[in-house]
């Protein structure tokens, strides 16, 4: 809600009763007595934040709330920046197995203009069901062969699209080439088919129009600045100049080694700003992404080994190798259902090696740094958007329960579908 | 490919010491999680000859003893998965609606790498069941996951054997009519849910007919009469078995009607239904659930898949507890299967589960429900030595097993495994090395075929 709409609905509710507009429904408040993870920097025991307008106005121990401002009382409870799923189709799928309730996928090969939060259904039963989880923004994130579309990063809450964007094109999604199988979320769909010789050419052609591609649009980029005779506008090709420029990141899926390493020397070449998507084999290139200085996304760590003959913990190692390693990562769900069960995932990747905070960082303000966005969300710091949780224990534990939850200062709710249904049949008569 | 399969035995070849003349095993000053009788702050089991000797406070390891020491540590029983499809080569008989004749357990592969990784996940006994392509499935078998054993010796000896049924959208999918769009050639009946119950009416009445049939031969038989025994029906066989309360029915369901239907059609044939598999609107009929006997084993949280999952909430398995029903948590899946636990614990977040019952839900529980409670789910004196040792409390998303032992062996152990692994790297890569070479001399030209050598 923007602040002319909350002036004006409690200008309503104040000829009501005054109580119930400064008890709620503004996103003004201060929030105190609580202990506050803010992700950047040390905890604050006994901390306060001071939200003016869905923003963070303010944080730390001695803040007092000015007059007339709401205070909800924390005490006992620990806050947590709201979590970002770096990689979902949340929105853009209702149920998986039923087409017409997707809009992941276009047609063909080449769509860097498609723009994910057009198409994001804000009355998705997802939403409320994921953010009830203390998941506060997701990436939507067309899928494709090659270039899908532009990802968008968006809350989990508001009326309209329009409300939910927090960066409609956060990052354009560009899936590698890959012989023998794709691996990571997608596999079915994109993996190459056929004899080494029939996925070789694919592999070869889809690389050679990528890089023809990429030609274009630079060569169109000139043309338009030179006003050529004869230019004429181009909606794929327009897409793709803050890509050229190095101003938009690419997020490349590449999940085993090889594609890594082409998506690299590909970035390499064509100057790109890039991030690597569920790469599920970046242990086995960490030099290389390390002195290229490029952040992953990684999917589930919870998931099987790409090979047989790897070990039986290989994913849930990755996290804490790359962190070792000095990579900035983020760790995301790729999934729609399973996207409130992030925490989990990260705290997978602590039971084999990964620090505590850190697994919390990978899901809130390193996924914000990655896409691009860390000056709006991933942490509580002041000015960001006052996205957090209060809950009585730690996030990363599946005993702990969200208790409020504010998305741009707003008190969210947190019923949903599966609550709803649970308070329904558990009042059935017997 | 045989070199690829021992290649993978290698690796991951943590083969169990030889079960003759085993020495007693003490394991002590765990946090010891019997389910049944509560949990022991600092306590220790002995395990002799496979099986659990003593559980308590005070034991003393007898002379030549292995002593494990377990300060720290969380002992549990070990975790046993109702609903799981690792180790067959084959899942479904899908060309024919009643496919009762074929059986998983002919099809075993123990050479099936998802048996170590369920085994490193803390599982020691798993069901493993005919897929859900047909509204009556294949025959089904319990596994414990002893890596390294031969396909019989995977099978839990004694547990009863079961059968698949399937309900919904899985087994009417080949038959249904799309509109405007070409129905799959030729289509196989049945395509509506009314067609499901159809075909499980009358596989079932042929199957009292056919146990009729017998049982008139065997009545003239033992009057010494002249009788012809009636032809064999590999078909009927199994059916009548679990008329005979001797095969346990697993039902792959998800609607609330549909599980009414099968309750019924079940109490109208006068046998039971064992399970209710997947059962993701199971809350909303918990009652009749409960009134007909059948246990429940579901997802923690999965939704949304298709529109028969649309309706699934994770409070399902707590709603169906606090009324009555045998529940437990089951993976369906080679990846879920490694950290059930944690699925549990969802259980608690999701209809406040106590930690007891949240554990129960794969341990005892599915052990009611597949009738061999007598001998695994929960950690007491006479029972199999089926146990797992986590670092943490076993519903601690931080937690990871350390030790799986089965039959008092230990199947699993972490730093083994850790420690295995530079050995078994130099080895793959000498295979590697060697694959090449022998490609290098089959193709010396270097042109021909590409393809990586079979």
């Amino acid at each position: 809600m923007n602040r002319p709409t909350v002036l004006s609905f409690c200008g309503l509710v104040l000829l009501g009763t005054a109580l119930t507009c400064s008890a709620a429904d503004t996103n003004t408040f201060l929030l105190r007595g609580a202990t506050i993870h803010t992700m950047a920097g040390k905890d604050i025991v006994n901390g306060s934040i001071l939200v003016r307008d869905g923003k963070i106005a303010g944080v730390g121990q001695d803040l007092s709330a000015p007059s007339g401002v709401r205070v909800i009382e924390g005490k006992g409870m620990q806050v947590y920046p709201g979590i970002i799923d770096a990689g979902t189709s949340i929105g853009l799928s209702e149920i998986s197995g039923v087409a017409v309730t997707n809009d992941v996928q276009e047609v063909g090969k080449f769509n860097p203009e498609l723009r994910a939060s057009i198409a994001v259904n804000p009355e998705s039963e997802h939403i409320p069901v994921t953010r009830a989880n203390g998941i506060t923004s997701v990436l939507a994130l067309p899928d494709g062969p090659l270039i899908s579309g532009q990802a968008s990063l968006i809350h989990l809450d508001g009326w309209t699209t329009d409300q939910m964007e927090v960066k409609r094109s956060t990052v354009m999604h560009l899936r590698m080439p890959a012989i023998g199988g794709a691996g990571g979320r997608g596999e079915g769909r994109f993996g190459a088919r056929g004899s080494f010789d029939e996925q070789k050419k694919t592999f070869d052609k889809d690389v050679a129009d990528l890089n023809n591609f990429f030609e274009e649009a630079r060569r169109y980029k000139q043309a338009k600045a030179a006003h050529s005779p004869g230019f004429k506008p181009d909606l794929k090709l327009e897409a793709m100049q803050p890509v050229i420029d190095g101003e938009e990141p690419v997020l490349i899926t590449a999940v085993r080694e090889r594609a890594i390493r082409d998506a690299i020397t590909f970035g390499d070449k064509q100057k790109l700003k890039i991030i690597l998507c569920q790469a599920t084999e970046a242990y086995k290139v960490m030099d290389e992404i390390k002195s290229h200085n490029i952040p992953v996304v990684l999917g589930p760590t919870l998931a099987l080994p790409l090979e047989e003959d790897d070990p039986y913990d290989r994913p849930a190692t990755t996290p804490g190798e790359l962190y070792k390693a000095g990579i900035k990562f983020a760790i995301a769900s790729f999934s729609n259902e399973f996207s409130r069960d992030l925490p989990y995932q990260a705290a997978a990747a602590v039971a084999f090696g990964l620090p505590k905070e850190e697994a919390m960082k990978a899901i809130t303000v390193n996924a914000a740094q990655i896409l691009g966005v860390a000056n709006t969300v991933g942490t509580i710091e002041e000015g960001k958007s006052a996205d957090f949780m209060l809950v009585d224990g730690d996030p990363l534990l599946e005993q702990t329960q969200i208790k409020q939850l504010f998305i741009k200062g707003n008190d969210v709710n947190l019923d949903n579908k599966h609550n709803r249904l649970y308070e329904k049949y558990m009042n059935r008569p017997k | 490919m045989k070199e690829r399969l021992l290649l993978v035995t290698a690796a991951f070849g943590l083969l169990p010491v030889s079960i003759f003349a085993a020495a007693p095993i003490l394991i002590e000053n765990a946090t010891v999680l019997t389910i049944t009788n509560g949990t022991i702050a600092r306590g220790s089991v002995l395990v002799r000859d496979g099986k659990i000797a003593a559980v308590g406070e005070n034991i003393k390891a007898p002379a030549g003893a292995t002593v494990i020491n377990a300060d720290g540590k969380f002992l549990m029983p070990g975790i046993i998965d109702c609903h799981s499809h690792i180790i067959a080569e084959a899942i479904n008989e899908g060309t024919l609606s009643v496919s009762s004749m074929v059986d998983v357990g002919d099809v075993l592969n123990p050479e099936d790498i998802a048996i170590y990784r369920a085994l490193a996940g803390g599982v020691t006994t798993a069901n493993i069941l005919h897929g859900s392509a047909n509204s009556i499935g294949g025959k089904c078998v319990v596994v414990k996951t002893r890596w390294g054993k031969s396909a019989e010796e995977l099978k839990f000896q004694g547990a009863l054997p079961g059968i698949k049924f399937a309900l919904g959208e899985n087994p009417k999918r080949r038959g249904e009519v799309s509109f405007g769009a070409p129905s799959p050639t030729p289509p196989r009946y049945p395509g509506t849910r009314m067609g499901v119950e159809e075909v499980i009416r009358e596989a079932f009445t042929q199957a009292k007919e056919y146990q009729a049939s017998w049982k008139t031969y065997e009545a003239k038989k033992a009057k010494g009469e002249i009788a012809i025994p009636p032809a064999r029906d590999l078909k009927l066989e199994p059916l009548v078995e679990v008329l005979e309360g001797k095969r346990l029915v697993h039902a792959h369901c998800y609607r609330q009607d549909e599980i009414l239907m099968l309750l019924h059609v079940a109490d109208e044939f006068g046998f039971k239904i064992r399970t209710l598999q997947h059962v993701l609107e199971g809350y909303k009929v918990a009652d009749e659930i409960k009134a007909h006997g059948a246990g429940a084993s579901t997802f923690s949280d999965w939704w949304a898949y298709k529109v028969e999952a649309y309706d699934a909430i994770p409070y399902n398995a707590a709603i169906m507890m606090k009324r009555g029903v045998l529940v437990s948590l089951n993976s369906d899946d080679a990846e879920l299967m490694r950290h059930l636990n944690t699925e549990a614990a969802k259980t608690m977040k999701y209809g406040g589960l106590t930690e007891t019952e949240a554990l129960s839900t794969i341990t005892i529980n599915p052990a009611k429900q597949l009738m061999i409670e007598k001998r695994v789910g929960s950690i007491e004196v006479g029972k199999d030595a089926d146990m797992v040792i986590y670092d943490q409390h076993p519903l601690s998303t931080f937690a990871k097993v350390e030790k799986v032992l089965i039959d008092g062996q230990v199947y699993f152990d972490r730093n083994k495994d850790i420690e295995g692994r530079p050995e078994k790297e130099k080895e793959k890569k000498l295979l590697i090395t060697k694959a090449a070479e022998e490609q290098k001399k089959a193709a010396p030209t270097g042109g021909g075929s590409r393809r990586p050598t079979q």
